[in-house]
């Protein structure tokens, strides 16, 4: 389908990047992105994926704004305070582009329902604040072969990695299990500066962009980390030797997502 | 010798173990931390055996949950 005149001009400053033109615009508006988690990490990346014009967005997340969510998550307002996240982050993306459908999802992920959401989706996003979260979706988007960002932060600290099937290591060739409750502390516990999530959120959605546009490196294969204090970004390489990995390896002993006890970030003060 | 911690370059004594190391450097809660010797990931069962060589490059993986 053809550009409108509209189209054209909001999305000027992409059509003339040689790396989008009007092909690549029309590919986000195409894409499905799923972003799992409508908090620190998936406020920024939602956000910049409906300006971006991405055309279908899924958010998914089973709380309601708090007030202490405000110092970080910007796609609420505190007019929100007490609304599904969801129904504030798709009110926020509607009013910043009407060419993007958001489908809501107010629930918690689980195994029970991972594999059926991410199915429709091109790109997942994992905004999620726990590790049974990061790793049901690391073993469900290895098992749906779903490219994903993971990411984390926390105090001035964030990491992001990507996986694409195929190309590189998953979330659980680096880290093999959660660790135990409580053993690494929470944003709750430790605390977090709200432009962290605005920094390594917007590196999400620009991965979801690169990844369908099909321009670029991807960071598949590297942990980046960016230690916000010493204004340092790392790119670490991860290692190959992965074949022993307990779900992307050669023989692997997950075949289907696990559900880890839940240790969260509460947000409740 | 010399090896290459985290990116920093850095003298350390001859036949330095990857325990010593993690002393050395300080890392918090190193039981849940990956660690990777030359762009290879290094078991946990397997650090106490693994002895580092001049020229070396490691790398600290630190868990990071926090997306809230």
């Amino acid at each position: 389908m053809a550009l409108t005149d509209t189209q054209i001009e909001r999305y000027s400053r992409h059509i003339i990047l040689k790396e989008v033109g009007a092909k690549g615009q029309k590919k986000l508006l195409n894409a499905k992105v799923l972003i799992i988690g409508a908090g620190g990490l998936g406020a920024p990346a939602a956000m910049y994926l409906a300006a971006a014009g991405v055309g279908t967005i899924g958010i998914v997340d089973a709380d309601d704004v708090e007030l202490s969510n405000l110092q970080r998550q910007i796609i609420h307002s505190t007019e929100d305070v007490g609304k599904p996240k969801v129904k504030s982050a798709k009110e926020t993306m509607e009013r910043m582009n009407p060419d993007v459908k958001v489908n809501t999802y107010h629930m918690f992920v689980d195994a029970s329902n991972i594999r059926e959401l991410i199915r429709e989706y091109d790109f997942i996003i994992d905004g999620t604040d726990n590790f049974p979260a990061k790793f049901l979706i690391n073993d469900a988007c290895v098992l749906e072969k779903k490219p994903f960002s993971h990411a984390g932060i926390i105090r001035f600290q964030g990491q992001l990695m990507t996986y694409v099937p195929g190309e590189g290591p998953c979330y659980r060739c680096v880290f093999q299990d959660p660790p135990p409750k409580d053993a690494v502390p929470t944003c709750k516990q430790a605390g977090v500066i709200g432009a962290m999530g605005g920094v390594i959120g917007s590196l999400q959605a620009m991965e979801a962009v690169k990844y369908i546009i099909g321009k670029g490196d991807l960071l598949t294969g590297y942990l980046l980390t960016f230690d916000a204090l010493k204004m340092e970004f790392r790119k670490v390489k991860l290692p190959s030797n992965t074949h022993n990995c307990a779900v992307c390896g050669d023989h692997p002993t997950i075949t289907e997502p696990i559900d880890y006890e839940l240790n969260v970030c509460e947000d409740k003060i | 010798m010399y090896i290459t911690v985290a990116g920093n370059g850095k003298e350390v004594k001859k036949g330095l173990t990857l325990p010593e190391l993690i002393e050395l450097e300080q890392v918090e809660m190193p039981d849940y931390v990956t660690i990777s010797v030359n762009d290879v990931f290094i078991d946990a069962d397997k650090r106490a055996d693994t002895v580092l060589k001049d020229g070396d490059t490691v790398e600290f993986l630190y868990f990071m949950g926090g997306g809230c």
